[in-house]
């Protein structure tokens, strides 16, 4: 009974949340509703003694990925309000809605004629078992670095690919040339020669930089 | 008592996912700002992500909770990569929608 008032209360937060996310006007207000959405999440996640996800869920993404977002749209002062009115292609919006709404149709019918519940046993691992008697971190902790090890380490590999990339795209390429021309005179600065010894050749390339 | 017998069984989950994921969808489509269309897109994982953790539940297997986890990587990375696009995009034109750059072309 509790956690049923529990499910529609994290629902309702959900729904609200996410309609908000689509038709903010304000980026900042669409990233705000978001933060909703994801706590609805958690809460979902508490409610199926998921309580890892839950912590994972605010931690990374209410603390970690919307901030990104507010970060970024701070950053490029983009947190202006956008016209929802204007169509580039003809009728794409309610195209879209219908769109949603079949998708929507089509999910809910397939969740109500299939009451067998889910296809597929589950281990008969006690390890893997979610009635095991052992908490919930200890079970994700032990299964994630035995069977799952190999895919564990690939997430490493993604993450450190995501963090290069990043810094890949977002060096400005006017900068890196500045850099580039910096660099032989960077070499003669003198404290980073020793004893001053290149003091003179210094000097000549500050009057070349400037004439 | 009609209360005492609801059950949470994994058709309301999975309806809360379907919900989730077709409003994010939307949005994906009638949204031009490509911040809010990420948003949308994490939208739609979040909605994957509870029938991951109902389906797990209803199987009495761990295998749901940890797919969960690594969407949660993928998302992170996806986030970072895209902003990424994004201000590099904003820092050639201000203002880029997700209509002005359709053509991959600087």
């Amino acid at each position: 009974m509790a956690e049923f008032i529990t499910f529609f209360f994290g629902a309702a937060v959900i729904l609200a949340g996410a309609i908000g996310v689509v038709v903010a006007r304000n980026a900042v207000h669409s990233a705000l509703f978001l933060i909703q959405t994801l706590l609805g999440v958690a809460v979902i996640f508490v409610v199926q003694e998921a309580h890892f996800l839950a912590a994972v869920q605010i931690v990374v993404y209410a603390g970690a990925i919307v901030i990104l977002f507010l970060f970024v749209i701070m950053l490029l002062g983009v947190d202006k309000s956008e016209d929802l009115g204007v169509e580039p292609i003809a009728g794409q919006k309610p195209l879209a809605v219908v769109l949603g709404a079949s998708l929507l149709a089509t999910a809910i019918t397939f969740v109500l004629v299939a009451t067998d519940g889910a296809t597929g046993v589950g281990s008969a691992d006690p390890e893997r078992q979610l009635d095991s008697g052992i908490t919930d971190i200890e079970r994700i902790g032990r299964v994630l670095f035995t069977e799952y090890a190999v895919a564990f380490q690939l997430t490493a590999a993604l993450l450190t690919i995501g963090v290069i990339g990043a810094v890949v795209l977002t060096r400005s390429l006017s900068t890196a040339d500045q850099l580039d021309d910096l660099e032989p005179a960077s070499m003669d600065l003198p404290s980073l020669a020793p004893e001053g010894a290149n003091d003179e050749h210094h000097v000549d390339t500050v009057e070349e930089d400037a004439s | 008592m009609i209360l005492a017998e609801l059950a949470l069984t994994p058709p309301y989950y999975l309806v809360l996912s379907a919900l989730m994921f077709a409003i994010g969808a939307t949005g994906l489509l009638i949204r031009r700002n490509p911040l809010v269309m990420f948003m949308c897109v994490e939208l739609m994982l979040n909605g994957v992500n509870i029938s991951f953790v109902a389906f797990g539940a209803d199987l009495n297997d761990v295998g749901g909770q940890i797919s969960v986890f690594f969407v949660l990587v993928v998302a992170a990375v996806e986030v970072v990569v895209g902003l990424a696009l994004v201000v590099a995009i904003n820092r050639r034109r201000a203002d880029a929608t997700a209509d002005d750059v359709s053509l991959l072309r600087g």
